[in-house]
């Protein structure tokens, strides 16, 4: 196929016209860090609501998913913290927010399955405590196992650093974290990227996921990599007293 | 050197735990203190949940790259060795038996082993993050903390009363006033901080425990 392989590079115009109210949504970001911002920025616009989210955190009221939790388009988030999205707290304490918490080596094997194929996973995580509360215990070599099932989306939205006009992409460094398999898990996954390259420059040991589960590359329009709200608060607060 | 009292005691004590070359992952806040009082010679592994084996030391914001983060979302840097990996991977090392200790902060404790440290119902609900896999998946659980409450309730209970983190797993506690082992039978106290008798312990401790044939000195 080599370069005439099929484009999948899109515009937001064609990545928002994925997404509808009501849907089950998966998001790479990571505390609102290393998060598909722009296309998180284009969803806010449509008005997307009822938004059933997948997400390590609950990220927070300016960054990555929280951003939509803060107005209110999140219906339930499956997640492991939200300590450090205050409103998310309020939503759930308030009963408008619907949330899931799992553990996060058993938040990661659960979507996985949901992209490798399996019907679910034993862990020994949560035996003993109430996250055992209603799943099947299995026990094996004389040791207790909770079964967990697999997570999918129909939209997982993730971000990496480079792409190749084919769709593989490439991460840098902690960049990889739950995008790498969130882009396994749903029946549309859309990746916003720093950087576009031709098919041919990423070699086969840079390049993370492969092209054939990617079906959107949104290439970024603004900044390549700003710097986040949480880390320009903290830098300003340690370095107000030297101004 | 001074001798070491509170919070600092009981990082300094918890240090002591680790062998050169051990992987460990260490809470945010208290645990984290660990890194400023390893023994001479004692290099670590430091593991961050996101996907990092071989965490340094926080970046200077100049430094700070928005690629390279820790389990907090704050600016990471990686040591000579170390490597990064996807957070399935990273649960693997921690699930897998993979990591030999981590130090883990708590709300309660208990002479089972039990440890309860990611809920107060109706009050407080951040999510457990990663330490239900730690305490799952971690051949040495050490638990640092205060030993009472400031309102002077003991934190090392009989049995733990809020939700658990994980069950049975604890191996070791340490507080400021003394460090207890978690043994088959029960807590077994072995070394006292400076100042402390057993009589002391016995009064603000809820949990039963026995006291080891020599006793050590914390620090």
């Amino acid at each position: 196929m080599g370069k005439s392989v099929r484009s999948k590079v899109v515009t937001m115009e064609e990545v928002l016209a994925k997404f509808e109210d009501g849907q089950t949504i998966m998001f790479g970001d990571w505390h609102g860090e290393l998060s598909a911002e722009e296309i998180i920025t284009g969803i806010l616009e449509k008005g997307v609501k009822d938004i059933h989210a997948i997400a390590v955190s609950g990220g927070m009221p300016d960054q990555g998913v929280g951003r939509l939790i803060n107005v209110n388009r999140v219906k339930s988030l499956a997640t492991t913290h939200i300590g450090l999205n205050p409103v998310a707290r309020d939503q759930m304490f308030a009963g408008t927010l619907d949330v899931e918490f799992i553990p996060q080596g058993t938040f990661a094997e659960r979507i996985r399955c949901g992209g490798a194929g399996l019907g679910g996973c034993l862990t020994p995580t949560g035996v003993g405590t109430d996250v055992e509360k209603g799943k099947q215990k299995l026990t094996i070599n004389g040791k207790e196992y909770l079964l967990e099932l697999p997570l999918r989306a129909d939209v997982a939205l993730i971000k990496a650093w480079k792409a190749d006009t084919a769709g593989n992409i490439a991460f840098r460094l902690t960049g990889r974290a739950t995008n790498s398999y969130m882009a396994f898990a749903a029946d549309t996954v859309i990746a916003e990227v720093e950087e576009l390259v031709e098919v041919g420059e990423l070699g086969p040991d840079e390049i993370d996921v492969a092209s054939p589960v990617i079906d959107m590359v949104y290439v970024r329009t603004g900044e390549k990599k700003p710097v986040c709200p949480m880390w320009k608060r903290a830098r300003e607060k340690a370095e107000g007293g030297k101004k | 050197m001074a001798e070491l009292t509170g919070r600092a005691l009981i990082a300094s004590r918890c240090a002591k735990f680790f062998k050169d070359g051990d992987f460990v992952n260490l809470g945010i806040g208290l645990p984290l203190m660990c890194v400023n009082y390893l023994p001479e010679g004692v290099d670590l592994w430091l593991e961050a949940e996101i996907g990092i084996v071989g965490c340094g030391a926080s970046p200077s914001w100049e430094d700070a790259d928005p690629d390279l983060i820790d389990a907090g979302g704050q600016p990471a840097s990686v040591i000579p060795g170390g490597s990064v990996c996807d957070h399935a991977t990273s649960f693997a090392y921690i699930r897998g038996g993979h990591v030999d200790a981590a130090v883990l902060g708590t709300l309660q404790v208990d002479q089972e082993g039990n440890i309860a440290n990611w809920t107060i119902p109706g009050k407080l609900a951040p999510g457990m993050g990663g330490a239900m896999d730690l305490c799952a998946g971690v051949k040495k659980i050490v638990v640092a903390t205060d030993h009472c409450e400031k309102s002077g309730q003991s934190k090392i209970l009989k049995k733990c009363t809020l939700p658990l983190t994980g069950a049975g797993c604890v191996t070791d506690i340490v507080t400021e006033r003394c460090y207890f082992q978690v043994g088959p039978d029960g807590l077994v106290l072995r070394e006292l901080a400076p100042g402390y008798t057993v009589e002391d312990i016995r009064a603000c401790t809820e949990a039963d425990f026995t006291v080891a044939d020599e006793i050590g000195v914390m620090a």
